[in-house]
């Protein structure tokens, strides 16, 4: 159990997606400018990770390994993942279009977003099994929440302050992630047992 | 000036993936601790790049429309797995530096993009021409944000020692943050130039 945990805190914060392996950077610039959104955004992503990461695991380990087809893992990933947002998309849509409604735009997004593959690949070099796959998965995707959400709240302020011309937009949000990312450096220093 | 040259020229300034596009930015900023490590990424996705844009501007009228997107994925699969298994077994200690990022130039931004936008639209020279532009801009971005990491982190560039030993080397440019802060500072740097090129055109 203390095993889960530990490997539960080093995806949420120590090894944070955003912050330490620059995963998902493409939304994380690209959505983080309210709230709202980031939460919403934060959610489809973990969810989509949560059911990748366990299909993606499934395939690693009863298809490519039992068969000896490791040269395939990478499109058989991707096309995995690309069908599962797919049928995740038309599932929503059909049965709970409510929930479509808060989180359905960002759904095709996600295909590309290479924390999803990220946190596949992952999974496979640090050989974790199913129950430690779906508690990094998790985990993984409470960090890139966590870390959208803290970016909204900055950039919400940010629309107000005078920043210079050269720096608005984009330059400006890469300097407050790199400030982040120091702060969130010091999770390193996080020791179990 | 011909169309050609016009579609080659553009990807290295005026439409730079890494530093005008903001596309492909997670391989931008994990790798470009080391002038080299950028290098072999921008290599390794300009490979990609021509690869898949010669494959699919050949074939595109026999792709479906509705499936395209998932086509386009697999070639570009198919050819990273080319590349990483090609960096395995030729250059092992930059695959093991790049690891994960290597896989993930299938997900990255600017080639499907490309093949999107250019490649599945236009014909084959046009494409290559194109892929190649792209390529080169996004690894001129690379070497140089791993050049500047490199000199602040370690007082070297591509190994060669610069700065001597009294330098006692930032360890923040080492560190994620060193990324982040490099290529946002970068950025606007691009933004002050294209405006001073503007403003002397006027």
């Amino acid at each position: 159990m203390s095993n889960l945990i530990t490997i539960f805190i080093a995806a949420a914060f120590i090894n944070n997606f955003v912050f330490y392996r620059f995963l998902g950077i493409c939304p994380f610039l690209g959505i983080s400018r309210h709230i709202k959104s980031a939460l919403s955004m934060g959610a489809a992503v973990t969810f989509v990770m949560v059911i990748s990461g366990v299909s993606t695991w499934l395939i690693q380990n009863h298809l490519l390994d039992r068969f000896g087809l490791p040269f395939l893992q990478y499109p058989a990933f991707i096309l995995v993942i690309a069908s599962l947002v797919q049928l995740i998309e038309m599932y929503l849509k059909r049965y709970h279009s409510d929930i479509y409604k808060t989180f359905g735009i960002y759904l095709p997004l996600i295909t590309t977003n290479c924390a999803i593959l990220g946190l596949a690949l992952l999974n496979s070099i640090l050989k974790y099994n199913f129950t430690e796959s779906f508690v990094y998965s998790i985990g993984a995707g409470a960090g890139f929440t966590l870390a959208l959400i803290i970016m909204a709240g900055i950039r919400e302020k940010l629309e107000i302050a005078p920043v210079p011309k050269p720096f608005r937009n984009i330059p400006i949000a890469l300097i407050i992630a790199g400030l982040l990312a120091l702060a969130f450096s010091g999770f390193a220093s996080l020791r179990f047992g | 000036m011909p169309q050609l040259t016009k579609d080659f020229l553009k990807g290295l300034w005026k439409q730079n993936p890494a530093f005008r596009l903001i596309l492909g930015m997670c391989p931008t900023l994990a790798v470009t601790n080391m002038a080299v490590n950028g290098l072999a990424m921008g290599l390794a996705t300009l490979f990609v790049l021509v690869a898949s844009g010669i494959i699919i501007s050949t074939i595109k009228g026999l792709i479906p429309s509705k499936v395209r997107i998932p086509c386009y994925i697999v070639i570009i699969a198919s050819f990273v797995t080319l590349a990483d298994y090609f960096l395995a077994a030729f250059y092992t200690d930059i695959h093991k530096v790049l690891g994960l990022y290597i896989p993930l130039i299938v997900v990255n931004c600017i080639i499907l993009g490309r093949m999107e936008a250019f490649a599945s639209k236009n014909p084959l020279s046009n494409s290559i021409a194109d892929a190649f532009g792209m390529g080169l801009g996004f690894t001129w971005a690379l070497v140089l944000l791993g050049s500047v990491r490199e000199l602040l982190g370690f007082g070297t560039i591509f190994g060669a020692t610069l700065l001597g030993s009294w330098y006692p080397g930032m360890l923040v440019m080492k560190l994620p943050t060193g990324a982040f802060i490099t290529l946002g500072l970068m950025i606007a740097l691009m933004n002050i130039i294209n405006e001073k090129v503007r403003g002397a055109a006027q």
